[in-house]
């Protein structure tokens, strides 16, 4: 507790730094970097009117059309791409003139995102409150998942049968917050397998998660009092190559005909080639993706589905630890908020009052 | 110390990187996209990981006569000549086709291509299973599906001319109202985890002490 004392301690230094540091470098930056070039749609409108009246070619803004919308972050390279767009066209007066007024100044804080700032802060805060409140009273609340507690089931399914389990994170790479999640559920199934004594064999898709994952099992293995059991060959890596990877995790599935199949992560294409290979195995299985797409599949081939934000709630499902279970606590009463302010928007716009759906629209 | 560095690292760069969304400005920007082309370089020194498990553990299979250790050597032959046609003879100077796009395009992409084709097959079975008309859900399940496959095709429309645009009615209304739901609840579920990692409160991702 006193690490994580310390912990949070050096993330507010950290922030007070990047708030008291960066401003005075920003006083004192280069006169005419803090620019940035775009045609905006104001421009092209002008443009267009210019052209109408005969001051500038038609087929100067035609050419300038696809640049619409584009941001530069230097004079060099936007004048690169006019001279690529326009061409012979291009007089050097109209190129100093496009210049000049597509020239933008970039501010320290960007106005356009204040929504977007305004209501991540709050779900933060109530993130975090809720968290903190959870220190002073464990005993909190979490709805029953099916899904997860199936998990335990089909592990046991593997005892009994003396049959593998097998865990697949998904395709992803662990810059996806899903990836990160299935890690997390890992290392819970890893725990209890390690306590039932079966097998685990996770195969997986970017080798970066090579690693993580080798580190979830053991430290799963480990909790379980039987690090022993830790098998480094049961974490595969099998192939970058998305189909690649499925025919591997089928051949898998049908050579070592694992009891219990949990498919947890970010899934696309492969995702009903994986869960009907495991109905034909005949392993009971549970599977869960935020990608609403892939959902359908999982939904007709799984025993379990775990939809949408489930498989993010997971990691404090599992571990009941007060902390986790608070903050999710916090993110739940930070969607009713938002679906409140959903509906209130959904009747406002019905009698004619814009003002909460402009405020939301993002420029 | 060995929790406590990870945690910094990643409360650092975790918040740098939200906070370089909200600021337009060259200084965070160019940092930013410096912090990114690092990712993409740490990201290519773990193939070597990757390339090193395969070797290992099929290595072991192949040593002790494992189960199919036969294919676990042609799988290690492929790997080395694709590699090594990759790295000696991947760029030709002629520009004509090199050994490696010729393996990479006639080899690999029909096998890839099969596997995507069993798609087809395996939405067939589980349709077939999942439009079991056991429960109310599944008739609705099963009525809903059905109307959506013929408003699809043109026989819909021969049938009765008003079933593709009930078709599009079900796809723009129910099902995205359905879809946007999920989306919306994945994405503030994202952001929680997020917040979590970078603020130290979920840690277990680090592995063991």
């Amino acid at each position: 507790m006193k690490n994580v004392g310390r912990f949070r301690s050096l993330i507010l230094f950290i922030l007070m730094t990047f708030f008291l540091v960066l401003p005075p470098l920003y006083a004192q930056e280069e006169e005419g970097k803090n620019f940035k070039y775009e045609i905006t749609r104001d421009i092209m409108k002008s443009l267009n009117e210019s052209a109408e009246q005969g001051d500038i070619p038609e087929n100067l803004v035609v050419a300038l059309a696809p640049l619409q919308g584009k941001v530069f972050i230097n004079e060099q390279a936007f004048r690169q791409e006019l001279v690529g767009a326009l061409g012979r066209q291009l007089s050097a007066q109209y190129q100093s003139r496009l210049v000049d007024m597509s020239k933008i100044r970039v501010d320290w804080f960007d106005m356009t995102k204040i929504t977007i700032f305004i209501i991540l802060i709050a779900f933060c805060g109530m993130v975090l409150f809720f968290s903190w409140k959870a220190k002073t009273d464990p005993n909190q609340f979490i709805r029953r998942i099916p899904g997860l507690d199936a998990i335990s089931e089909a592990i046991g399914r593997c005892t009994e049968m003396g049959k593998p389990v097998l865990y697949v994170p998904g395709i992803d790479d662990m810059n996806n917050i899903q990836t990160i999640a299935s890690m997390v559920i890992l290392e819970n199934v890893a725990r209890v397998i390690g306590e039932y004594e079966s097998d685990l064999i996770v195969p997986i898709r970017p080798p970066f998660v090579v690693p993580v994952a080798e580190e979830m099992v053991k430290k799963g293995y480990l909790d379980a009092g039987r690090p022993d059991a830790f098998k480094p060959e049961n974490v595969r890596f099998i192939s970058d190559e998305q189909f690649a990877y499925a025919a591997g995790v089928n051949g898998i599935m049908l050579r070592e005909k694992p009891a219990a199949n949990l498919l947890l992560g970010s899934f696309f294409a492969e995702s009903l080639v994986i869960a009907e290979t495991g109905v034909l195995a005949g392993a009971i299985q549970v599977a869960g993706t935020a990608n609403e797409h892939q959902l359908p599949f999982f939904v007709a081939a799984c025993d379990y589905t775990l939809i949408g934000e489930e498989i993010y709630a997971a990691s404090a499902y599992l571990s009941k630890d007060p902390e986790l279970v608070g903050s999710l606590k916090g993110s739940d009463w930070a969607k009713v908020v938002l679906s409140i302010i959903m509906l209130l928007g959904v009747v406002l716009e019905t009698f004619g009052v814009h003002f909460l759906t402009e405020w939301f629209f993002i420029r | 110390m060995k929790r406590e560095i990870p945690l910094a690292i990643t409360a650092i760069f975790g918040i740098f990187m939200v906070a370089q969304l909200f600021i337009p400005h060259y200084l965070v920007q160019d940092i930013s996209g410096r912090l990114q082309d690092w990712a993409v370089v740490i990201v290519a020194f773990a193939y070597i990981l990757g390339v090193a498990n395969i070797i290992k553990i099929n290595s072991g299979v192949i040593c002790r006569r494992g189960q199919d250790w036969e294919y676990k050597i042609v799988m290690l032959i492929a790997l080395v000549i694709m590699m090594l046609s990759g790295i000696l003879l991947g760029k030709d100077p002629d520009d004509s086709l090199p050994i490696f796009d010729f393996m990479y395009n006639s080899m690999y992409v029909p096998m890839q291509s099969t596997m995507f084709a069993l798609l087809a097959f395996f939405i067939a079975s589980a349709a077939f299973r999942a439009f079991r008309a056991r429960t109310t859900e599944a008739i609705l399940l099963l009525v809903t599906a059905t109307i959506v496959m013929i408003g699809r095709v043109s026989l819909g429309e021969f049938i009765w001319e008003r079933l593709p645009d009930i078709t599009e009615w079900i796809m723009n209304y129910p099902n995205n109202a359905g879809k946007r739901g999920i989306k919306i609840g994945a994405s503030l579920g994202a952001i929680s985890i997020g917040l979590k990692v970078i603020l130290g409160i979920e840690k277990s991702y680090l592995g063991g002490d």
